[in-house]
């Protein structure tokens, strides 16, 4: 029996279960940041480190924080919830898996499926060959990300003066004539 | 070497997905409608690595790092959206912004 696939199945769809019935958004994300390292280790398993390593910077370090910034920006009692009690539901599914992971090291185990282990440079290869395309397409929707996040992330009052014919007071009509005149 | 258990991991994969698809449709605050759609993108990327890994080619990895910078593209708009929203109506509900104007 191979035991750390399942571990990592197992606690990957417990702490998803978790997220979906979390009333509070910071449980939620301490429980969906486990199940994305239960996802890693799957991966790291079926002879996939890199993109294993790519979920746990980007996914869970990156987006994650990303929604943690927004959170604690929206209700700043939320800070008051990040207190320990809240940390021993995930810790202990945390441990699991740690231990899910070590006794498939320890034993030999880990990563031994009949799959070739993919390097790094044979995923560059395919990217930036047949893939190319996609490349191209990714980083247009990364900009086209940035600059839609920056429009709509700026404050309300200069972007309600700025765009004086639709909801603009009558002071602001008359400030805009005098500009334009 | 051992079988690669491909049918539980697709498994896993579907039940994960299934997972993210009730929040979406259970939950009413509109950062959980947002964890639930990157619940359902993990597990498409889950099962993408996990086809590759069966016939041992790369492009399932590919796939997966598309998905990431989709997801990241997405959750910055997403969360920018909610920001807007939260400093217009002092509210994450998502029955909120049911009527739209104009």
């Amino acid at each position: 029996m191979h035991l750390t696939f399942y571990v990592a199945g197992t606690i990957a769809i417990v702490t998803t279960v978790m997220v979906i019935t979390r009333r509070n958004a910071i449980h939620a994300l301490l429980y969906f940041i486990v199940s994305l390292i239960a996802v890693a280790v799957i991966f790291l398993d079926v002879g996939a480190p890199f993109v294993a390593v790519l979920e746990v910077i980007i996914y869970a370090g990156a987006i994650m924080v990303l929604f943690i910034f927004v959170i604690m920006l929206l209700s700043p009692a939320a800070s008051t919830l990040a207190r320990p009690s809240i940390w021993v539901g995930p810790a202990i599914l945390s441990v699991l898996l740690a231990v899910g992971v070590i006794y498939g090291i320890v034993g030999g185990q880990m990563g031994t499926f009949e799959v070739p282990q993919t390097t790094p440079k044979e995923i560059a290869l395919v990217l930036f060959g047949p893939y190319l395309l996609g490349v191209e397409l990714a980083s247009l929707l990364l900009l086209s990300g940035l600059v839609a996040a920056y429009h709509l992330g700026r404050r309300e009052k200069p972007k309600a003066i700025s765009d004086k014919p639709v909801g603009g007071t009558l002071g602001g009509r008359e400030r805009q004539t005098k500009e334009v005149s | 070497m051992k079988p690669y258990p491909i049918d539980y991991g697709l498994i896993l994969a579907a039940v994960l997905f299934a997972l993210g698809l009730v929040g979406v449709l259970v939950r009413r605050n509109i950062v959980f409608l947002l964890l639930c759609i990157e619940i359902m993108l993990d597990a498409a990327g889950l099962a993408f690595v996990l086809a590759g890994a069966r016939w041992g080619r790369p492009d399932g990895q590919v796939m997966y790092i598309f998905i990431l910078t989709m997801a990241a593209a997405e959750v910055s708009v997403g969360l920018a959206l909610i920001m807007r929203m939260y400093h217009r109506l002092k509210s994450l509900d998502s029955d909120e912004v049911s009527r739209m104007k104009g």
